[in-house]
C-alpha cells in the first residue's frame, strides 16, 4: 500500500507560513513551547525580514501544491525598518496581482504582524485562515 | 542527483522531541534523500559525546553538508557552527531544523501526523543543505576606542565601564554640561540621593580618566565605515571640526518630556504644570510648598497625560512610559516633606494630596513608596480609560471633575491649589543624528533595538548600540543597567582585536541589473551604490553596510538580487520538500 498522506494535518489544508527570524519566528516558538496546538499541516519557513519575501515564492508554493500562505510579518517590531508594515503589505499586494494573474484565489495569501511573544495570536491566525482555506475549498 | 554528502541528525531531546516523533523513523525514511551518506539518532544532539560523533563523520565520510534536527536555532546555532568549525567544515554547509518548538510541542496529540512533519522539515533542511556553498564571513580588524553619544547618566556610566576595561572612550554631549535629566532633578529613589549628586560623582569620575575624553556642545555631524573602524566628524561649539576613529558607538542620547497640548487638561493656565515642572518646584522649596507667594494646600496630580493614547493619528503615545507612576508618588512623598516634615498624617492636616489614576504601575521596589503615600494620606481615584478627569477654573480656583471607579463612577469635585499633568517619556529630536548614523527608529520614536528582551541594546547595524532611555522610556537604574549592558557589549565586540560579519548579505546578478535605483531607494542603509561593469551601469552592494533584510529584493524588476542563504533556488527547493507528499507507510506508527 503507498496511499499518500500529503494533507499533512489529517485532512488540514497545508499552509505555508513565512515568519522572521528576529520576530515572528521567536513567537511561532513560543506557541510551541507553550504547549499551544495547532495543526500539524502548518509549516513554517524563516526569512530575516517579511519587507524581503518574493511574491514568486508564494505563488511557487501554491503551484506546488500548498493551500494557503500566510505572512507572519514583522509588523511594528521590525528592527530592520520602520516601515515595514507598508513594505510587506506591498509584498502582498503585488503577490496578490501576481496570485490572480495565474489563476490562484487571492484569499490564499494572508498576512498579519506576529510579534515575538505573540503565540496565541498565531495559533488564532493558523485556526482562522484553516477555517477559511477549508471553506475555499481545493478549488 | 547529487555529489553532495549531507549528515542529518535527528535528536530526541531525552524525550521532548521523541516522545510525540518517532525519530528512529524519520532518520529511516530521510536517510534515503538524494545526497544523505549518513543519519542517526542522539538522545541529545547538544551534549559533547554526540558533537563528538558528528564531528568524526564529517571527518571519516567526507561530509560537505550538515542538518541538525533538534531544538529552535535560537538555542543551539552557534554551538553546532562552532561544531562544524572543529570538524572543518564551513559553518555554513549546516542547517538547523527546528523539530521541537515548531513541531513535537506543538502536535504532541497525534505521534503520527508529528512525524509527517517532522520528515517534510527534515527534507526541507536537507533540500537547503544541498544547495549551500561555503561561505566566508568578512573578518574586519577594530579600533579600540568607543564613542559614546550624550552624557547624560546612562552615557556617563557606558564610558567609565568602558574606560574600566581599557577601552578609549569620547563622549559627545550637545549640551554644555553633563547629567541630562537627572542633573536638574533632586531627591530621588530610592536611596534619596540628589540627582545632582549623583551627576557631579559620575561627572568627577569621568573626568579623573585618562581615557576618556568629553567634548560639550559638540555633534556628530558625519559617519563613514562600519563596525570596528568608523570614521567620524564631530562639530564642537558649532564650528571646528574635530575627526575621530572608533570601533563602535553607542547612543545614549534620553529622552524629552511630553509636553501636552495648550488647554489639554488645562495646561497653560496658571497652576497647572507638568510632573518635570513639579519636581523642578519641589526639589527647590526648602520648606513650606508655596507659588507666587501663596501656599499650595490641595494638589491633583492627574496620570498618564500624553501616554497610551489611542486612536490619537500619527502624533499619539502609544506606549507606557514606566517611569511616571513611580516618579508622581515620590514626588507627592518629596512635597509633604516639605509641607509637614516627616511625620504621621495627623501632622499634616489641612494638606491634601489627590492622584487621579488610569492603573497604577509602581511596580518592583516603587510599590514602597506607593504604599508610604497610602499612610501618609495621599488619596487614590481611579478614572475609566474613556474618562478622564476635567479641569475647569471655578470662581478663580481650579476645580478637577473625576469619576472615581472606586465608587461606582460617582463624580466628585476637588478644588485645587495646583494640578500636576503627570507626563510620560517622548523621544528627543534627533533627525539629524537618526540621518548620520543610519539608525533605525521604531514606530514609538525611539531607536529600535533588534529585539526588546533578546537582544535589547543591540540594533541592526554592527558596531552601533542604544542605551538608556533613547532606546524607550525607562526608570534611572533601569537605564544604568543599559548603559552598562551596551558598554559590555562594545567591548566584546572590540577586546577581540576583531569581528566576523555574518555572510548572509545582498548580491546583484549583474547580467540581470539595469540601473534602474529601485534597491538605491529601498534600502535604509546606504548599502547600494551605482558601479559600472564592463561599460553597463548596474547596481553593487556595499557588503559591510548590508545589512540581509532583503527589502531590496522584491522591489527589483529584473529579479537581480538575491540574499545569500535565501536564494530561490534554495527557497524554493525547500518549499517543494516541506509540500512533497510522505507516504503512509513511511510513518505508520509501529503497535506496541
Amino acid at each position: 500500500m503507498s496511499a499518500s498522506a500529503d494533507a499533512g494535518g489529517g485532512g488540514d489544508p497545508k499552509i505555508l507560513v513565512f515568519s522572521t527570524n528576529n520576530i515572528s519566528d521567536p513567537g511561532v516558538d513560543l506557541a510551541g513551547g507553550s504547549h499551544m496546538h495547532y495543526s500539524a499541516s502548518v509549516v513554517v519557513l524563516p526569512v530575516p525580514c517579511s519587507s524581503g519575501i518574493k511574491p514568486s515564492w508564494i505563488l511557487h508554493a501554491l503551484e506546488a501544491g500548498f493551500d494557503g500562505v500566510f505572512i507572519a510579518a514583522d509588523g511594528s517590531d521590525c528592527a530592520y525598518l520602520a516601515d515595514c508594515t507598508t513594505r510587506t503589505g506591498q509584498v502582498v499586494q503585488k503577490a496578490q496581482a501576481l496570485l490572480k494573474r495565474h489563476q490562484q484565489d487571492p484569499r490564499r495569501l494572508r498576512m498579519a504582524a506576529i510579534c515575538s511573544v505573540c503565540a496565541e495570536s498565531f495559533v488564532s491566525h493558523m485556526e482562522g485562515f484553516r477555517e477559511a482555506l477549508t471553506e475555499i475549498g481545493s478549488g | 542527483m547529487t555529489d553532495r554528502r549531507i549528515g542529518v541528525y535527528v535528536c530526541s531531546c531525552g524525550g521532548n522531541i521523541s516522545d510525540y516523533v518517532d525519530v528512529a523513523r524519520v532518520r529511516d525514511v530521510v536517510e534515503h534523500e538524494p545526497g544523505v551518506a549518513a543519519a542517526r539518532t542522539h538522545m541529545f544532539t547538544c551534549s559533547d559525546a554526540s558533537q563528538q560523533e558528528i564531528i568524526e563523520d564529517i571527518r571519516n565520510e567526507s561530509l560537505d553538508g550538515l542538518v541538525v534536527a533538534s531544538c529552535s536555532p535560537k538555542l543551539h546555532l552557534f554551538t553546532f557552527r562552532a561544531m562544524a568549525d572543529r570538524a572543518g567544515l564551513n559553518r555554513y554547509q549546516y542547517v538547523q531544523v527546528n523539530l521541537r518548538e515548531q513541531c513535537s510541542w506543538a502536535h504532541r496529540d497525534d505521534t503520527a501526523l508529528a512525524t509527517e512533519k517532522a520528515i517534510r522539515l527534515v527534507r526541507a533542511g536537507i533540500a537547503k543543505a544541498r544547495l549551500t556553498e561555503p561561505l566566508a564571513t568578512m573578518r574586519i580588524e577594530t579600533t579600540p576606542k568607543v564613542l559614546v553619544i550624550g552624557a547624560g547618566v546612562a552615557g556617563l556610566r557606558a564610558a567609565l565601564a568602558l574606560s574600566e576595561l581599557g577601552l578609549s572612550v569620547f563622549i559627545v554631549e550637545r549640551s554644555s554640561d553633563v547629567g541630562g535629566w537627572t542633573r536638574r532633578w533632586g531627591k530621588m529613589f530610592p536611596h534619596q540621593q540628589q540627582g545632582s549628586d549623583i551627576v557631579a560623582a559620575l561627572s568627577a569620575r569621568v573626568r579623573h580618566r585618562e581615557n576618556i575624553t568629553l567634548f560639550t556642545n559638540a555633534e556628530v555631524v558625519e559617519k563613514s565605515g562600519s563596525v570596528g573602524k568608523f570614521t567620524l566628524q564631530i562639530r564642537v561649539d558649532g564650528f571646528h571640526t574635530i575627526p575621530l576613529v572608533v570601533g563602535a558607538i553607542i547612543v545614549a542620547t534620553g529622552f524629552d518630556v511630553y509636553r501636552p497640548s495648550p488647554g489639554e487638561f488645562g495646561y497653560g493656565q496658571d497652576g497647572v504644570m507638568t510632573l518635570a515642572e513639579f519636581k523642578e518646584l519641589v526639589d527647590r522649596s526648602p520648606e513650606d510648598l508655596s507659588r507666587g507667594g501663596r501656599g499650595i494646600k490641595d494638589i491633583v496630580y492627574i496620570y498618564c497625560v500624553g501616554s497610551r493614547q489611542s486612536g490619537g493619528g500619527d502624533d499619539a503615545h502609544s506606549y507606557c512610559s514606566r517611569y511616571c507612576c513611580a516618579t508622581a508618588v515620590h514626588t507627592a512623598i518629596c512635597a509633604r516633606e516639605v509641607s509637614c516634615g516627616l511625620g504621621p498624617a495627623k501632622d499634616c492636616i489641612g494638606f491634601h494630596q489627590f492622584h487621579l489614576f488610569r492603573d497604577m504601575r509602581t511596580y518592583g521596589k516603587h510599590e514602597i513608596p506607593y504604599e508610604d503615600a497610602c499612610r501618609k494620606g495621599c488619596v487614590f481615584m481611579k478614572y475609566g480609560d474613556d474618562d478622564p478627569p476635567k479641569v475647569d477654573r471655578v470662581d478663580g480656583r481650579l476645580r478637577v471633575r473625576v469619576n472615581d471607579q472606586y465608587l461606582g463612577g460617582e463624580e466628585v469635585e476637588i478644588d485645587a491649589d495646583l494640578v500636576v499633568l503627570v507626563t510620560g517619556m517622548v523621544p528627543r529630536e534627533n533627525a539629524a543624528l537618526v540621518d548620520v548614523l543610519k539608525l533605525p527608529v521604531g514606530v514609538d520614536g525611539f531607536f529600535n533595538e533588534i529585539h526588546p528582551k533578546l537582544r535589547p541594546v543591540e540594533t541592526v547595524v554592527d558596531g552601533e548600540l542604544i542605551a538608556g532611555t533613547a532606546q524607550g522610556p525607562k526608570t534611572l537604574p533601569e537605564s544604568v543597567a543599559s548603559g552598562l549592558s551596551a558598554a559590555a557589549k562594545a567591548a566584546a565586540l572590540l577586546k577581540k582585536g576583531y569581528v566576523d560579519l555574518e555572510p548572509f548579505i545582498a548580491e546583484v546578478d549583474t547580467s540581470r541589473c539595469v540601473w534602474c535605483g529601485e534597491c538605491l531607494d529601498a534600502c535604509p542603509y546606504g548599502a547600494v551604490e551605482k558601479t559600472s561593469v564592463q561599460g553597463k551601469e548596474v547596481a553593487r552592494i556595499l557588503p559591510s553596510l548590508c545589512k540581509g533584510a532583503g527589502a531590496c529584493i522584491p522591489v527589483c524588476p529584473e529579479n537581480a538580487i538575491e540574499i545569500a542563504g535565501y536564494t530561490d533556488a534554495q527557497v524554493e527547493v525547500m518549499i517543494d520538500a516541506l509540500v512533497r507528499e510522505v507516504v503512509v507507510e513511511e510513518v505508520a506508527v509501529p503497535v506496541t
